[in-house]
Protein backbone atom coordinates (compact mmCIF):
# COMPACT_ATOMS: atom_id res chain seq x y z
CA UNK A 1 0.00 0.00 0.00
CA UNK A 2 1.53 3.43 -0.74
CA UNK A 3 2.55 6.27 1.52
CA UNK A 4 -0.20 8.26 0.46
CA UNK A 5 -3.10 5.87 0.63
CA UNK A 6 -2.27 4.95 4.12
CA UNK A 7 -1.76 8.83 5.36
CA UNK A 8 -4.91 9.35 3.40
CA UNK A 9 -6.69 6.54 5.61
CA UNK A 10 -5.43 7.56 8.57
CA UNK A 11 -6.01 11.05 8.07
CA UNK A 12 -9.75 10.47 7.77
CA UNK A 13 -10.36 7.50 10.18
CA UNK A 14 -10.70 4.64 7.81
CA UNK A 15 -7.59 2.73 9.47
CA UNK A 16 -5.54 3.70 12.63
CA UNK A 17 -2.10 4.69 12.82
CA UNK A 18 -1.89 1.55 15.54
CA UNK A 19 -3.20 -1.19 12.66
CA UNK A 20 -0.99 0.23 10.17
CA UNK A 21 2.23 0.06 12.45
CA UNK A 22 1.57 -3.62 13.37
CA UNK A 23 0.94 -4.72 10.30
CA UNK A 24 4.46 -3.20 9.07
CA UNK A 25 5.97 -4.28 12.12
CA UNK A 26 4.55 -8.00 11.29
CA UNK A 27 5.91 -7.96 7.75
CA UNK A 28 9.48 -7.08 9.08
CA UNK A 29 9.23 -10.23 11.47
CA UNK A 30 7.96 -12.51 8.80
CA UNK A 31 10.57 -11.40 6.27
CA UNK A 32 13.81 -10.01 7.55
CA UNK A 33 15.01 -13.21 9.04
CA UNK A 34 16.16 -13.80 5.51
CA UNK A 35 16.67 -10.06 3.84
CA UNK A 36 17.96 -8.53 7.45
CA UNK A 37 17.28 -5.12 6.10
CA UNK A 38 17.30 -3.69 9.53
CA UNK A 39 19.55 -3.41 12.28
CA UNK A 40 17.56 -2.35 15.16
CA UNK A 41 13.59 -2.43 15.49
CA UNK A 42 11.76 0.70 16.99
CA UNK A 43 8.45 -2.06 17.61
CA UNK A 44 7.41 -0.37 21.48
CA UNK A 45 7.87 3.34 20.23
CA UNK A 46 6.29 2.55 17.04
CA UNK A 47 3.42 1.73 18.61
CA UNK A 48 3.41 4.44 21.39
CA UNK A 49 4.19 6.45 18.52
CA UNK A 50 1.16 4.99 16.45
CA UNK A 51 -1.21 5.64 19.42
CA UNK A 52 -0.32 9.33 19.90
CA UNK A 53 -1.10 10.14 16.17
CA UNK A 54 -4.60 8.25 16.66
CA UNK A 55 -5.10 10.52 19.73
CA UNK A 56 -4.61 12.97 17.62
CA UNK A 57 -6.96 12.45 14.84
CA UNK A 58 -9.44 11.52 16.87
CA UNK A 59 -9.50 15.09 18.76
CA UNK A 60 -9.78 16.32 15.33
CA UNK A 61 -6.25 17.28 15.01
CA UNK A 62 -4.07 17.50 11.81
CA UNK A 63 -1.44 14.30 11.84
CA UNK A 64 0.43 15.44 8.57
CA UNK A 65 0.64 14.37 5.33
CA UNK A 66 2.70 11.36 6.37
CA UNK A 67 0.30 10.42 9.06
CA UNK A 68 0.41 7.01 10.44
CA UNK A 69 3.12 6.28 7.51
CA UNK A 70 5.75 3.51 8.68
CA UNK A 71 9.32 4.76 7.55
CA UNK A 72 12.70 2.75 8.27
CA UNK A 73 16.03 4.98 8.44
CA UNK A 74 19.44 4.17 7.35
CA UNK A 75 21.35 3.91 10.66
CA UNK A 76 23.94 6.59 9.46
CA UNK A 77 20.84 9.42 10.87
CA UNK A 78 20.80 10.27 14.78
CA UNK A 79 17.42 9.65 16.64
CA UNK A 80 17.74 10.48 20.03
CA UNK A 81 17.68 7.20 22.48
CA UNK A 82 17.75 5.16 19.84
CA UNK A 83 20.66 2.81 18.40
CA UNK A 84 22.52 4.40 15.60
CA UNK A 85 25.71 2.50 14.75
CA UNK A 86 26.43 3.42 10.95
CA UNK A 87 26.55 -0.38 10.59
CA UNK A 88 29.95 -0.29 12.23
CA UNK A 89 31.90 -1.92 15.78
CA UNK A 90 33.19 1.39 16.66
CA UNK A 91 29.91 2.98 17.14
CA UNK A 92 27.41 -0.44 18.14
CA UNK A 93 25.42 0.46 20.63
CA UNK A 94 25.95 4.50 20.60
CA UNK A 95 22.29 6.48 21.68
CA UNK A 96 22.58 9.85 20.05
CA UNK A 97 21.43 12.74 22.59
CA UNK A 98 19.46 14.36 20.14
CA UNK A 99 17.21 14.06 16.39
CA UNK A 100 18.95 14.55 13.14
CA UNK A 101 16.59 17.66 11.83
CA UNK A 102 14.99 15.15 8.64
CA UNK A 103 13.70 12.70 12.12
CA UNK A 104 12.23 15.90 13.24
CA UNK A 105 10.37 17.01 9.81
CA UNK A 106 9.33 13.06 10.05
CA UNK A 107 7.61 13.21 13.28
CA UNK A 108 5.82 16.87 12.79
CA UNK A 109 4.51 15.14 9.62
CA UNK A 110 3.01 12.44 11.08
CA UNK A 111 5.61 8.96 9.96
CA UNK A 112 6.39 6.19 12.08
CA UNK A 113 10.11 5.01 12.48
CA UNK A 114 9.93 1.62 12.97
CA UNK A 115 13.82 1.14 12.96
CA UNK A 116 17.53 1.67 11.45
CA UNK A 117 18.26 -0.28 8.19
CA UNK A 118 21.58 -1.77 7.42
CA UNK A 119 24.23 -0.28 5.47
CA UNK A 120 27.85 -0.10 4.79
CA UNK A 121 29.67 0.50 7.73
CA UNK A 122 30.02 4.04 7.74
CA UNK A 123 27.98 4.65 4.13
CA UNK A 124 31.75 2.99 2.33
CA UNK A 125 30.79 0.73 -0.25
CA UNK A 126 28.01 -0.59 -2.76
CA UNK A 127 26.61 -3.81 -1.51
CA UNK A 128 25.84 -3.61 1.95
CA UNK A 129 28.75 -6.18 2.65
CA UNK A 130 31.18 -3.82 4.20
CA UNK A 131 28.30 -3.88 7.40
CA UNK A 132 29.84 -5.18 10.58
CA UNK A 133 26.49 -6.68 11.30
CA UNK A 134 26.10 -8.95 8.51
CA UNK A 135 25.09 -8.34 4.85
CA UNK A 136 21.24 -7.08 3.95
CA UNK A 137 20.15 -9.86 0.91
CA UNK A 138 18.10 -8.08 -2.19
CA UNK A 139 14.30 -9.35 -1.93
CA UNK A 140 14.15 -10.38 -5.67
CA UNK A 141 16.66 -12.84 -5.29
CA UNK A 142 18.35 -13.57 -1.73
CA UNK A 143 21.17 -15.24 -3.49
CA UNK A 144 22.32 -11.47 -4.50
CA UNK A 145 23.05 -7.89 -3.06
CA UNK A 146 20.78 -5.14 -2.42
CA UNK A 147 23.27 -2.49 -3.72
CA UNK A 148 24.59 0.14 -1.19
CA UNK A 149 25.47 1.78 0.86
CA UNK A 150 21.95 2.73 1.58
CA UNK A 151 21.01 -1.26 0.88
CA UNK A 152 18.69 -1.99 3.64
CA UNK A 153 16.61 0.90 2.86
CA UNK A 154 16.49 -0.09 -0.53
CA UNK A 155 15.58 -3.76 0.35
CA UNK A 156 12.88 -2.84 3.38
CA UNK A 157 10.89 -1.10 0.38
CA UNK A 158 11.27 -3.65 -2.14
CA UNK A 159 9.93 -5.96 0.20
CA UNK A 160 7.11 -4.25 0.98
CA UNK A 161 8.06 -3.74 4.52
CA UNK A 162 7.89 0.12 4.77
CA UNK A 163 6.55 2.13 2.19
CA UNK A 164 9.11 4.59 2.80
CA UNK A 165 12.47 4.82 4.23
CA UNK A 166 15.67 7.19 4.14
CA UNK A 167 18.83 7.01 2.51
CA UNK A 168 22.15 8.75 2.26
CA UNK A 169 23.40 9.28 -0.99
CA UNK A 170 27.65 10.35 -1.38
CA UNK A 171 28.38 8.54 -4.58
CA UNK A 172 25.10 6.74 -5.52
CA UNK A 173 24.21 5.06 -2.31
CA UNK A 174 20.41 5.60 -2.86
CA UNK A 175 20.33 5.62 -6.39
CA UNK A 176 22.20 2.37 -6.68
CA UNK A 177 20.46 0.08 -4.73
CA UNK A 178 17.01 1.74 -5.82
CA UNK A 179 18.03 0.39 -9.15
CA UNK A 180 19.15 -2.89 -7.98
CA UNK A 181 16.19 -3.73 -5.81
CA UNK A 182 13.61 -2.14 -8.16
CA UNK A 183 12.45 1.03 -6.52
CA UNK A 184 12.67 4.90 -6.39
CA UNK A 185 15.58 6.48 -5.03
CA UNK A 186 16.16 9.78 -4.81
CA UNK A 187 19.33 11.84 -4.36
CA UNK A 188 18.29 15.45 -4.01
CA UNK A 189 20.60 18.99 -4.92
CA UNK A 190 23.18 19.38 -2.30
CA UNK A 191 21.80 21.72 0.24
CA UNK A 192 18.38 20.46 -0.19
CA UNK A 193 17.98 18.38 2.85
CA UNK A 194 19.19 18.97 6.08
CA UNK A 195 22.36 16.69 7.39
CA UNK A 196 22.11 18.09 10.82
CA UNK A 197 22.59 14.49 12.51
CA UNK A 198 23.61 12.83 9.54
CA UNK A 199 26.48 10.94 10.67
CA UNK A 200 29.25 12.75 8.06
CA UNK A 201 31.21 10.49 5.70
CA UNK A 202 32.52 12.84 2.78
CA UNK A 203 30.87 16.33 3.58
CA UNK A 204 31.36 17.94 0.51
CA UNK A 205 29.21 15.21 -1.44
CA UNK A 206 27.07 13.69 1.47
CA UNK A 207 23.30 14.47 0.63
CA UNK A 208 20.22 12.56 2.30
CA UNK A 209 17.12 11.08 0.10
CA UNK A 210 13.72 9.10 0.31
CA UNK A 211 13.27 5.83 -1.02
CA UNK A 212 9.93 4.38 -2.22
CA UNK A 213 8.21 2.06 -4.29
CA UNK A 214 6.95 4.98 -6.73
CA UNK A 215 7.78 8.37 -7.92
CA UNK A 216 4.95 10.13 -6.69
CA UNK A 217 5.55 8.15 -2.81
CA UNK A 218 9.33 9.54 -3.59
CA UNK A 219 8.08 13.08 -4.43
CA UNK A 220 5.43 13.64 -0.85
CA UNK A 221 8.70 12.54 1.05
CA UNK A 222 10.94 14.30 -0.58
CA UNK A 223 8.25 17.61 -0.09
CA UNK A 224 8.42 16.59 3.85
CA UNK A 225 12.13 16.36 3.97
CA UNK A 226 13.46 19.09 2.64
CA UNK A 227 14.15 22.94 3.26
CA UNK A 228 16.50 24.98 5.06
CA UNK A 229 17.97 24.64 8.28
CA UNK A 230 19.90 26.91 9.85
CA UNK A 231 22.00 23.72 12.19
CA UNK A 232 23.24 22.93 8.92
CA UNK A 233 25.57 25.36 7.63
CA UNK A 234 25.06 23.72 3.92
CA UNK A 235 21.81 24.18 3.75
CA UNK A 236 20.06 26.18 1.04
CA UNK A 237 17.78 29.10 1.98
CA UNK A 238 15.53 28.49 -0.90
CA UNK A 239 12.01 27.26 -1.20
CA UNK A 240 10.77 23.47 -0.99
CA UNK A 241 10.15 22.71 -4.47
CA UNK A 242 6.35 21.71 -5.45
CA UNK A 243 6.41 18.46 -6.53
CA UNK A 244 3.60 15.99 -5.61
CA UNK A 245 1.03 18.81 -7.01
CA UNK A 246 2.86 19.47 -10.45
CA UNK A 247 3.96 15.99 -10.85
CA UNK A 248 1.21 15.16 -14.08
CA UNK A 249 2.43 18.14 -15.73
CA UNK A 250 4.64 16.15 -18.52
CA UNK A 251 7.02 16.48 -20.43
CA UNK A 252 6.03 18.26 -23.57
CA UNK A 253 9.08 20.06 -25.13
CA UNK A 254 11.64 18.56 -22.64
CA UNK A 255 14.95 18.78 -23.73
CA UNK A 256 16.68 15.36 -23.24
CA UNK A 257 20.18 14.40 -23.57
CA UNK A 258 20.97 10.36 -23.68
CA UNK A 259 24.37 10.70 -21.79
CA UNK A 260 27.13 8.72 -23.52
CA UNK A 261 29.31 8.08 -20.55
CA UNK A 262 26.34 7.28 -18.70
CA UNK A 263 25.73 4.31 -20.95
CA UNK A 264 29.72 3.57 -21.45
CA UNK A 265 30.52 0.24 -20.46
CA UNK A 266 26.73 -0.79 -19.10
CA UNK A 267 25.04 -4.12 -20.24
CA UNK A 268 23.55 -4.41 -23.29
CA UNK A 269 20.23 -4.84 -21.89
CA UNK A 270 20.84 -2.21 -19.58
CA UNK A 271 21.55 -0.42 -22.32
CA UNK A 272 18.47 -1.24 -24.38
CA UNK A 273 16.53 -0.26 -20.69
CA UNK A 274 17.80 3.18 -21.12
CA UNK A 275 17.42 3.52 -24.55
CA UNK A 276 13.11 2.35 -24.31
CA UNK A 277 13.05 5.01 -21.58
CA UNK A 278 14.23 7.93 -23.82
CA UNK A 279 11.19 6.14 -26.13
CA UNK A 280 8.94 6.49 -23.54
CA UNK A 281 9.76 9.99 -22.85
CA UNK A 282 9.98 11.02 -26.88
CA UNK A 283 5.83 9.49 -27.09
CA UNK A 284 5.18 11.82 -24.39
CA UNK A 285 6.42 15.00 -26.34
CA UNK A 286 10.15 14.76 -25.50
CA UNK A 287 13.04 15.56 -27.85
CA UNK A 288 15.82 13.12 -27.20
CA UNK A 289 19.09 14.22 -28.34
CA UNK A 290 22.60 12.32 -28.00
CA UNK A 291 25.21 13.97 -25.88
CA UNK A 292 28.36 13.41 -24.82
CA UNK A 293 30.60 14.95 -21.87
CA UNK A 294 33.67 13.30 -22.20
CA UNK A 295 34.86 15.15 -18.62
CA UNK A 296 32.28 12.30 -16.71
CA UNK A 297 34.36 9.54 -17.49
CA UNK A 298 36.90 10.88 -15.14
CA UNK A 299 34.40 11.24 -12.21
CA UNK A 300 35.19 7.67 -10.37
CA UNK A 301 38.61 8.43 -10.34
CA UNK A 302 38.42 12.18 -9.01
CA UNK A 303 35.54 10.63 -6.39
CA UNK A 304 37.48 8.02 -5.03
CA UNK A 305 40.58 10.51 -4.19
CA UNK A 306 38.34 13.16 -2.72
CA UNK A 307 35.95 10.93 -0.90
CA UNK A 308 38.16 8.86 0.98
CA UNK A 309 40.21 12.46 2.02
CA UNK A 310 37.07 13.71 3.23
CA UNK A 311 36.41 10.92 5.13
CA UNK A 312 39.92 10.34 6.22
CA UNK A 313 39.15 14.05 8.06
CA UNK A 314 35.93 12.99 9.04
CA UNK A 315 36.33 9.93 11.03
CA UNK A 316 39.41 11.12 12.94
CA UNK A 317 36.70 11.58 15.43
CA UNK A 318 36.36 8.32 16.52
CA UNK A 319 39.26 8.02 18.96
CA UNK A 320 37.43 6.42 22.00
CA UNK A 321 36.98 9.45 23.72
CA UNK A 322 33.71 11.18 23.09
CA UNK A 323 31.07 8.72 22.47
CA UNK A 324 31.69 4.62 20.93
CA UNK A 325 33.50 1.91 22.09
CA UNK A 326 37.05 1.87 23.70
CA UNK A 327 39.68 -0.18 23.87
CA UNK A 328 41.50 0.80 26.55
CA UNK A 329 45.46 1.02 26.20
CA UNK A 330 48.62 2.18 28.51
CA UNK A 331 49.05 5.57 26.68
CA UNK A 332 46.51 7.71 24.68
CA UNK A 333 47.88 7.18 21.24
CA UNK A 334 47.93 3.59 21.96
CA UNK A 335 44.47 3.93 23.23
CA UNK A 336 43.17 5.75 19.95
CA UNK A 337 45.19 3.12 17.48
CA UNK A 338 43.63 0.35 19.46
CA UNK A 339 40.33 1.86 19.73
CA UNK A 340 40.37 2.22 15.85
CA UNK A 341 42.19 -0.98 14.95
CA UNK A 342 39.29 -3.15 16.81
CA UNK A 343 36.19 -0.55 15.87
CA UNK A 344 36.95 -0.11 11.88
CA UNK A 345 36.33 -3.08 8.89
CA UNK A 346 38.67 -3.21 6.30
CA UNK A 347 36.56 -0.78 3.59
CA UNK A 348 36.71 2.29 5.91
CA UNK A 349 40.34 1.42 6.98
CA UNK A 350 40.79 1.37 2.88
CA UNK A 351 39.20 4.51 2.74
CA UNK A 352 41.29 6.09 5.98
CA UNK A 353 44.33 5.16 4.82
CA UNK A 354 44.14 6.42 0.52
CA UNK A 355 42.36 9.23 1.94
CA UNK A 356 45.36 10.06 4.31
CA UNK A 357 47.81 9.41 1.64
CA UNK A 358 46.09 11.98 -0.77
CA UNK A 359 46.36 14.17 1.61
CA UNK A 360 49.71 14.30 2.76
CA UNK A 361 52.60 15.95 1.88
CA UNK A 362 54.15 15.45 -1.58
CA UNK A 363 51.00 13.64 -3.01
CA UNK A 364 48.32 16.82 -1.89
CA UNK A 365 48.58 18.60 -5.48
CA UNK A 366 49.23 15.15 -7.63
CA UNK A 367 46.47 13.56 -6.10
CA UNK A 368 43.49 15.49 -3.70
CA UNK A 369 44.84 19.20 -5.76
CA UNK A 370 44.12 16.76 -9.07
CA UNK A 371 40.87 15.48 -8.05
CA UNK A 372 39.39 18.69 -7.13
CA UNK A 373 40.74 20.28 -10.31
CA UNK A 374 38.73 17.54 -12.48
CA UNK A 375 35.60 18.27 -10.02
CA UNK A 376 35.87 21.79 -11.16
CA UNK A 377 35.78 20.39 -15.20
CA UNK A 378 33.00 18.15 -14.76
CA UNK A 379 30.51 20.93 -13.22
CA UNK A 380 31.92 23.17 -16.10
CA UNK A 381 30.92 20.63 -18.57
CA UNK A 382 27.28 19.35 -16.87
CA UNK A 383 26.83 23.67 -17.14
CA UNK A 384 27.71 23.49 -20.58
CA UNK A 385 25.22 20.30 -21.84
CA UNK A 386 22.43 22.22 -19.56
CA UNK A 387 22.57 25.02 -21.78
CA UNK A 388 21.27 22.94 -24.41
CA UNK A 389 19.08 19.83 -22.73
CA UNK A 390 16.86 20.00 -19.65
CA UNK A 391 17.75 16.78 -18.31
CA UNK A 392 19.97 14.00 -18.72
CA UNK A 393 19.00 10.28 -19.08
CA UNK A 394 21.49 7.41 -18.77
CA UNK A 395 21.70 4.17 -16.72
CA UNK A 396 21.82 4.11 -12.76
CA UNK A 397 24.27 0.52 -12.59
CA UNK A 398 26.11 -1.27 -15.39
CA UNK A 399 24.52 -4.00 -14.37
CA UNK A 400 21.69 -6.14 -12.48
CA UNK A 401 22.34 -7.03 -9.09
CA UNK A 402 25.50 -8.98 -8.29
CA UNK A 403 26.01 -12.47 -5.99
CA UNK A 404 27.16 -11.82 -2.87
CA UNK A 405 30.91 -12.37 -2.47
CA UNK A 406 31.38 -10.94 -5.91
CA UNK A 407 33.74 -8.42 -5.73
CA UNK A 408 34.22 -8.17 -2.21
CA UNK A 409 37.86 -8.80 -2.30
CA UNK A 410 38.22 -6.23 -5.33
CA UNK A 411 37.83 -2.82 -3.98
CA UNK A 412 38.30 -1.83 -7.59
CA UNK A 413 35.67 -4.09 -9.41
CA UNK A 414 33.47 -2.64 -6.26
CA UNK A 415 34.22 0.67 -7.36
CA UNK A 416 33.06 0.72 -11.10
CA UNK A 417 29.23 0.02 -9.71
CA UNK A 418 29.07 3.93 -9.20
CA UNK A 419 30.31 4.98 -12.19
CA UNK A 420 26.84 6.07 -13.82
CA UNK A 421 26.19 7.74 -10.01
CA UNK A 422 29.27 9.62 -8.99
CA UNK A 423 28.73 12.78 -11.49
CA UNK A 424 26.31 13.88 -9.75
CA UNK A 425 27.62 14.12 -6.41
CA UNK A 426 30.70 16.13 -7.64
CA UNK A 427 28.39 18.71 -8.69
CA UNK A 428 26.09 19.00 -6.14
CA UNK A 429 23.00 18.40 -8.89
CA UNK A 430 20.06 16.17 -8.13
CA UNK A 431 19.29 12.74 -9.87
CA UNK A 432 16.51 10.09 -9.34
CA UNK A 433 16.65 6.25 -10.34
CA UNK A 434 13.53 4.96 -11.50
CA UNK A 435 12.71 1.12 -11.81
CA UNK A 436 11.67 0.48 -15.77
CA UNK A 437 12.34 -2.92 -16.91
CA UNK A 438 13.81 -6.21 -15.85
CA UNK A 439 16.87 -8.33 -17.26
CA UNK A 440 16.81 -11.69 -18.24
CA UNK A 441 17.81 -12.87 -14.61
CA UNK A 442 14.55 -11.48 -13.50
CA UNK A 443 16.19 -8.59 -11.54
CA UNK A 444 15.14 -4.93 -11.52
CA UNK A 445 16.45 -2.68 -13.93
CA UNK A 446 16.63 0.97 -13.07
CA UNK A 447 17.02 4.06 -15.27
CA UNK A 448 18.75 7.00 -13.99
CA UNK A 449 17.40 11.45 -14.93
CA UNK A 450 19.81 14.29 -14.07
CA UNK A 451 19.35 17.77 -13.80
CA UNK A 452 21.33 21.10 -12.78
CA UNK A 453 20.71 22.28 -9.14
CA UNK A 454 17.41 22.41 -7.74
CA UNK A 455 15.91 20.93 -11.31
CA UNK A 456 13.69 18.53 -9.06
CA UNK A 457 10.63 19.67 -10.27
CA UNK A 458 11.21 18.36 -13.69
CA UNK A 459 13.32 15.77 -12.45
CA UNK A 460 9.54 14.16 -11.30
CA UNK A 461 7.74 15.26 -13.78
CA UNK A 462 9.92 13.30 -16.46
CA UNK A 463 10.72 10.24 -13.57
CA UNK A 464 6.88 10.09 -13.11
CA UNK A 465 6.33 9.36 -17.00
CA UNK A 466 9.12 7.05 -17.50
CA UNK A 467 6.92 4.98 -14.49
CA UNK A 468 3.96 5.70 -16.37
CA UNK A 469 5.39 4.22 -19.97
CA UNK A 470 7.41 1.46 -18.04
CA UNK A 471 6.78 -2.39 -19.01
CA UNK A 472 4.66 -3.78 -16.49
CA UNK B 1 52.12 20.29 -14.49
CA UNK B 2 52.07 18.16 -11.16
CA UNK B 3 55.08 15.38 -10.77
CA UNK B 4 53.42 11.94 -11.14
CA UNK B 5 54.59 10.39 -7.83
CA UNK B 6 56.16 6.52 -7.22
CA UNK B 7 53.84 3.80 -6.94
CA UNK B 8 52.55 3.22 -3.36
CA UNK B 9 54.83 1.39 -1.49
CA UNK B 10 54.39 -0.93 1.94
CA UNK B 11 56.50 1.35 3.63
CA UNK B 12 53.67 4.51 2.07
CA UNK B 13 51.22 2.09 4.03
CA UNK B 14 52.75 1.76 6.83
CA UNK B 15 53.07 5.68 7.48
CA UNK B 16 49.43 6.24 6.51
CA UNK B 17 48.06 4.23 8.73
CA UNK B 18 50.25 5.10 11.54
CA UNK B 19 49.37 8.53 10.67
CA UNK B 20 45.62 7.61 10.71
CA UNK B 21 46.29 5.42 14.01
CA UNK B 22 45.65 2.00 12.36
CA UNK B 23 47.83 -1.11 13.17
CA UNK B 24 48.23 -3.26 10.49
CA UNK B 25 49.61 -6.63 10.47
CA UNK B 26 52.35 -7.36 7.73
CA UNK B 27 49.73 -9.36 5.90
CA UNK B 28 47.46 -6.52 6.24
CA UNK B 29 50.13 -4.41 4.66
CA UNK B 30 50.53 -6.67 1.81
CA UNK B 31 46.77 -6.51 1.00
CA UNK B 32 45.76 -3.05 1.55
CA UNK B 33 49.19 -2.02 -0.34
CA UNK B 34 47.72 -3.99 -3.33
CA UNK B 35 44.01 -2.55 -3.12
CA UNK B 36 45.28 1.03 -2.82
CA UNK B 37 47.74 0.83 -5.74
CA UNK B 38 44.81 -0.51 -7.63
CA UNK B 39 42.95 2.72 -6.92
CA UNK B 40 45.63 5.18 -7.68
CA UNK B 41 46.67 2.89 -10.11
CA UNK B 42 43.04 3.79 -11.54
CA UNK B 43 43.40 7.48 -11.04
CA UNK B 44 46.46 7.52 -13.29
CA UNK B 45 43.90 9.53 -15.28
CA UNK B 46 43.27 12.42 -13.26
CA UNK B 47 47.15 12.83 -12.29
CA UNK B 48 48.38 12.76 -16.01
CA UNK B 49 45.56 15.85 -17.06
CA UNK B 50 47.34 19.08 -17.29
CA UNK B 51 45.07 21.23 -15.20
CA UNK B 52 46.94 24.81 -14.54
CA UNK B 53 44.94 27.29 -14.76
CA UNK B 54 41.94 25.59 -13.29
CA UNK B 55 40.28 26.33 -10.30
CA UNK B 56 39.79 23.67 -7.56
CA UNK B 57 36.50 22.78 -5.99
CA UNK B 58 36.38 21.95 -2.68
CA UNK B 59 32.50 22.30 -2.21
CA UNK B 60 29.80 22.42 -4.81
CA UNK B 61 28.15 25.57 -3.43
CA UNK B 62 29.06 29.05 -3.65
CA UNK B 63 28.67 29.91 0.02
CA UNK B 64 30.93 30.88 2.45
CA UNK B 65 30.69 32.43 6.24
CA UNK B 66 27.28 31.40 7.22
CA UNK B 67 26.26 32.16 10.31
CA UNK B 68 23.16 31.86 12.43
CA UNK B 69 21.25 34.52 14.50
CA UNK B 70 23.60 35.03 17.67
CA UNK B 71 20.72 33.78 20.06
CA UNK B 72 20.94 31.47 23.22
CA UNK B 73 19.03 28.36 22.31
CA UNK B 74 18.72 25.44 24.15
CA UNK B 75 21.61 23.32 23.90
CA UNK B 76 22.07 19.31 25.14
CA UNK B 77 22.36 18.21 28.97
CA UNK B 78 25.95 17.69 30.22
CA UNK B 79 24.93 14.22 31.51
CA UNK B 80 22.94 13.43 28.72
CA UNK B 81 26.42 13.88 26.37
CA UNK B 82 28.21 12.05 28.80
CA UNK B 83 26.53 9.45 29.27
CA UNK B 84 27.64 7.80 25.46
CA UNK B 85 31.41 8.49 26.39
CA UNK B 86 33.64 5.28 27.53
CA UNK B 87 34.78 6.73 30.23
CA UNK B 88 33.99 9.59 32.47
CA UNK B 89 35.28 11.06 35.78
CA UNK B 90 34.21 14.29 37.60
CA UNK B 91 32.32 15.91 34.71
CA UNK B 92 35.12 15.18 31.92
CA UNK B 93 35.83 13.03 29.21
CA UNK B 94 38.36 10.25 30.69
CA UNK B 95 41.45 9.61 29.19
CA UNK B 96 44.64 7.58 29.58
CA UNK B 97 47.32 10.28 31.26
CA UNK B 98 49.33 12.27 27.82
CA UNK B 99 52.14 13.92 29.76
CA UNK B 100 54.29 12.38 32.00
CA UNK B 101 54.99 12.78 36.13
CA UNK B 102 56.45 16.09 37.21
CA UNK B 103 60.39 15.78 37.87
Amino acid sequence: MSARSIARDVTDGTRTARAVTEEALQTIADQDSEIHAFLDLQNESALIRADEIDALIAKGGEAGPLAGVPIALKDNMCQEGEVTSCASKILAGWRPPYDATVVAKLRAAGAVVVGKTNMDEFAMGSSTENSAFGPTRNPHDVTKVPGGSSGGSAAAVAAAMVPLSLGSDTGGSIRQPAALCGVVGVKPTYGLVSRYGLVAFASSLDQIGPFAADVTDAALLLEVIAGHDFMDSTSLNFPVPTLVDRLHDGVEGLKVGLCHELLNGVSDEVNASVRNAAKVLEDAGALISEIAIPELSLGLSAYYLIAPAEASSNLARYDGVRYGVRVDADDVTAMNTATRTAGFGDEVKRRIMLGTYALSAGYYDAYYGQAQRVRTLIISAFAKAYESVDLLLGATTPTTAFPLGDKVGDPMAMYQSDICTIPTNLAGHPAIAVPFNRGTDGLPIGVQLLGPALSEQRLFQAAKVIEDGAPA
Amino acid sequence: MTVVPAPLSEDDVRHVAKLARLSLSDAEVVTFTEQLRSVLDHAADVEALDLDGVLPTAHPLEISNVLRADEIRESLERAEVFAAAPRVADNRFSVPKIVGDAP
